[in-house]
């Protein structure tokens, strides 16, 4: 079937299978090789990328069940890894496979816009979909309160998007 | 070596000449530590470029690029090696440009990743590399300024005489330096460690800002014209063969391009095993065809196997005498007699995945005679020999690039993928991708190899360990699918499924006896991060810590007092002191001796472990509620691995990532059997660790006076037992078993 989506704000019509998931219309159709395959179940998290404003696991999501949507992938967040998240990454030199982590980023990306400031709870409760094999953990945690004071510093140089008013820190 | 287009031929044939006919520009140490050579033929460089090996292309334009010959599956080797060439050659690190190597067996040697070996093997051969380069720049700028080279410096790719305040860039000296006799290797000078810009920094991954922008960097991202998508189904049980396949379905499915029964090649499940394989437009047409795929299998003689049956015949093997020692000292069953306490206790730990987060898959093209790989593989060396061997062809026309990994843990030490992407493009004639599915990776990996260990252990009234005995019931080769041993010989120990005679606590306590037993393997095993290490650790230093119970001592002294300087210590051999050192460290780091403090419910554990060279000891802290709910508070790690810290960002990484991989493997994890066939399916079944689970991990290092080793595996397996240990300190719940899910843990 014949579907119009906007994938980073690029309006594209795709000719794919009723039932293939947008995650292959990623990869395979639209060849955007960072959204990565690692469960097909939507245990892992390996293929978030951003609809209606949130994380999504894109291997869940047949394509004809997106007509008309707005997705964002790991490339599209940024294409010279300028976003907070994606520096903050890059400077806490979390990864390790890597394999997992444009997904882990696509979370924290998504987390970060409804909540400019994570506790430590808020971090785990927006992260624990997203397995890391090399369980990086630790790092994906630091880095998100790195982009968080980044954003906090910047939001100028962050974000077009307006910071939530009246989230609480803690 | 060379050179540049003005050098003609004969030139380049003598320059080379003089680095050993163009074939010798380094040393390096297999695993045993003996020399070998290893081959860093130079090549033809470009207009103006300096080559002086196979690592390292200097241009006139000044950029410096490395070539990162081994496979980058996250152990930071991609960044680790081309640092040590760079430190020697004395160039700026942000001017690097890094180049990953393919296979190539001429330029190099030891393109594996595995058994953290490249940090001991490569620590002085690729910092020679560098600093020969950067001899024959000095040489150049020496003789262009009529002065010794020894009055000349470097520093940031730049050539200095400091008393007569001339300088030269390595750009302005290409040309000249590529005429200079390269030095002998073995005799060019290094750096004092002490002057280190680049080794002991913390520096980032090389592919950091790619994986973050996401652009394509591993096997499951290649795309190459014309390419195909492949998934390829295997008989279930082990060894199995297709006996039919309703393939005029499937042809008849949408997008489908081809659909043909493989036959394999023999049942060993490390090569070409038979099974169906279907080609499609796309990956998720060749699989939703694959849904409708009937097959009749010849399931073969392991369709009744199930994990009950082997854990009752290695129950019964404990009964039995051992089949075969491998060590004794002394005498354990006079000691037993006489001491004071005897402690006996089983312990099993299961079957494991490795659960790469990438699955298997390789892409290959077959054209005009030549097969060509682009794979995430460990080991490609052996990859291309399986190919060759499988379908005929010449390893000299077969090409394999190597990707990034997406986790390697030792599962890509195998190379089957490889060889069932190159058969299926062989037959299609086309490009083609094969994606495993994760289902497809869980059924058929070289799974860690479940270990049954029966202790007997002694101590006198002093409370020194005085008798030791292990029964290790495990599994024969699991490579070949070993027909059952005549009764005489038991075959070898499957892959990853044996123990050395010299394993601790052997040399420390006086009488001392292992002995193994072993039951014929149905399940294919293999290299699991820390392999054998990640099992004997949990087994051997969990009764360690019965044995400090029944003595009534401090878990952490009593390894102390049973690490005295033993009477001898072969080469290779643990050394007591080095692991003292850490288990003094981790003892003041973590607050050991005020655990009398934590709350009830909250227990510290503590356990060490040598192997892959390292030294590392670990406490974790670990609570468990009166339900039993387990939450593992913080783990602190203590590590000796030499010298030199090469890239502490990367290593503390290693270091926290390898503690969490054990208690993932410890929380939960379990391949189980039944009917000759793998359980469990996805991760829903073998759940690997989440950030709600992960402590965090405090790294400490001793540095010592040793060569510095690798780090990609030995800081894993103490943290099982520490874990288990903590339990048991919370609890009173000894853990002689895994997974802990399969635990009450609850307690009054």
């Amino acid at each position: 079937m014949k579907v119009s989506l906007k994938v980073n704000g690029k309006p594209t019509t795709v000719d794919a299978p009723s039932d293939m998931p947008l995650l292959w219309v990623l990869r395979d159709v639209l060849d955007l090789k960072g959204t990565k395959y690692g469960c097909g179940v939507g245990q892992c998290g390996a293929c978030t990328v951003h609809y209606k404003g949130a994380a999504v696991r894109s291997c869940q999501l047949p394509v004809s069940s997106l007509q008309g949507a707005e997705i964002t992938t790991i490339e599209g967040l940024s294409s010279d890894g300028s976003h907070p998240v994606q520096r903050a990454w890059d400077e806490i030199d979390v990864p390790q496979c890597g394999y997992c982590q444009a997904g882990q980023i696509m979370s924290a990306a998504a987390l970060l816009q409804k909540n400019p400031s994570p506790s430590d709870a808020d971090i785990t409760a927006a992260m624990n979909g997203n397995l890391c094999r090399c369980a990086t953990y630790l790092r994906i945690r630091d880095a998100i309160h790195k982009a968080a004071a980044t954003s906090a510093a910047a939001p100028a140089a962050s974000s077009s998007r307006p910071r939530q008013a009246g989230t609480p820190r803690n | 070596m060379t050179i540049n287009a003005r050098v003609d031929r004969r030139q380049f044939l003598r320059v080379s000449s003089l680095v050993g006919g163009g074939l010798l520009l380094g040393t390096m140490l297999d695993a045993t530590g003996a020399a070998q050579l290893f081959a860093a033929e130079a090549t033809p460089g470009s207009a103006g470029e300096f080559t002086p090996n196979a690592f390292i292309r200097l241009s006139p334009d000044g950029s410096v690029t490395i070539v990162a010959k081994n496979p980058e599956v996250g152990q930071g080797i991609k960044t680790m090696l081309p640092m040590l060439i760079a430190e020697e050659l004395d160039v700026d690190w942000n001017d690097v440009k890094i180049e990953q190597a393919g296979l190539d067996t001429v330029k190099f040697t030891n393109q594996v990743a595995g058994g953290s070996t490249a940090t001991p093997n490569h620590w002085l051969p690729m910092r020679r590399v560098g600093a020969a380069a950067r001899s024959m720049l000095v040489a150049a700028a020496a003789s262009t300024w009529g002065v010794p080279a020894s009055e000349c410096e470097t520093s940031s790719a730049t050539v200095v005489h400091a008393s007569s305040g001339r300088k030269l860039r390595y750009v302005e000296l290409l040309d000249k330096a590529a005429t200079m006799p390269a030095p002998e290797l073995e005799k060019v000078a290094l750096k004092d460690p002490k002057n280190f810009r680049i080794v002991g920094t913390r520096v980032r991954g090389v592919d950091n800002h790619s994986i973050v922008t996401g652009k394509p960097l591993y096997g499951i991202d290649v795309t190459l014209p014309g390419m195909l998508y492949a998934v390829y189904e295997k008989c279930p049980v082990f060894g199995g063969s297709v006996k039919s396949a309703n393939l005029d379905v499937i042809e008849r499915e949408p997008g489908v391009r081809h659909a043909f029964v493989v036959e394999g090649v023999g049942t060993d499940p490390t090569g070409l095993l038979g099974g169906v394989a279907i080609v499609a437009d796309s990956w998720w047409l060749a699989r939703s065809a694959r849904k409708k795929l009937k097959v009749e299998w010849n399931e073969g003689p392991r369709a009744t196997l199930g994990s009950a049956e082997i854990a009752a015949t290695a129950a019964s093997l404990a009964k039995q005498k051992p089949q075969r020692s491998l060590r004794k000292d002394g005498d354990v069953d006079a000691a037993v007699k006489s001491a004071a306490k005897v402690v006996r206790a089983e312990y099993y730990y299961p079957y494991i995945s490795h659960a790469n987060l990438e699955p298997q898959n390789a892409t290959a093209r077959w054209a005009d005679g030549k097969m060509e790989i682009w794979a995430p593989t460990q080991n490609p060396a052996p990859g291309r020999s399986l190919v060759s061997k499988a379908l005929g062809i010449d390893e000299s026309n077969i090409t394999i690039h190597l990707t990034r990994g997406g986790g390697g843990f030792g599962r890509r030490l195998m190379n089957d993928f490889i060889v069932e992407a190159a058969r299926i493009a062989k037959e299609t004639g086309t490009p083609v991708k094969l994606l495993w599915t994760r289902e497809d990776d869980m059924h058929h990996d070289f799974y860690r190899a479940a270990g049954f260990h029966n202790f007997t252990g002694a101590v006198d009234a002093s409370g020194k360990i005085v008798a030791w005995k292990n029964h290790f019931v495990s599994f024969g080769d699991a490579e070949k699918f070993a027909a059952p041993a005549d009764g005489k010989a038991p075959p070898p120990f499957g892959a990853g499924a044996g123990i050395g005679g010299g394993e601790f606590p052997a040399r420390f306590v006086p009488n001392f006896a292992l002995d193994a037993s072993i039951m014929q393997q149905h399940v294919p095993t293999g290299y699991l991060r820390a392999p054998g290490s990640n099992g004997i650790a949990f087994a051997t230093q969990s009764f360690i810590d019965e044995l400090a119970e029944a003595a009534g001592k401090d878990p952490l002294q009593f390894r102390l007092d049973l690490l005295a300087d033993p009477a001898d210590t072969p080469q290779g051999a643990l050394v007591a002191s080095r692991m003292r050192g850490v288990l003094e460290l981790v003892r003041e780091k973590s607050g050991w001796m005020s655990r009398d403090k934590l709350p009830k419910g909250t227990g510290m554990g503590v356990a060490f472990h040598f192997s892959h060279r390292g030294y590392f000891a670990e406490v974790v802290q670990a609570t468990v509620s009166r339900a039993g709910k387990l939450k593992v508070d913080k783990v602190w790690v203590a590590g000796d691995i030499g010298s030199q810290i090469i890239n502490p960002s990367n290593a503390e990484n290693q270091v926290q990532g390898s503690v969490l991989d054990g208690i993932s493997e410890a929380l939960a994890q379990e391949i189980t059997i039944e009917r000759g066939r793998v359980v469990q399916n996805n991760f829903t079944e073998f759940p690997l660790i989440r950030m709600a689970q992960a402590a965090p991990v405090e790294v400490h290092f001793l540095v010592s006076e040793y060569p510095p080793t690798g780090l990609g595996e030995p800081a894993l397996p103490p943290a099982v037992p520490a874990l288990c240990s903590a339990i048991h300190a919370a609890t009173g719940k000894r853990i002689r078993s895994l997974p802990l899910s399969k635990h009450d843990l609850s307690w009054a």
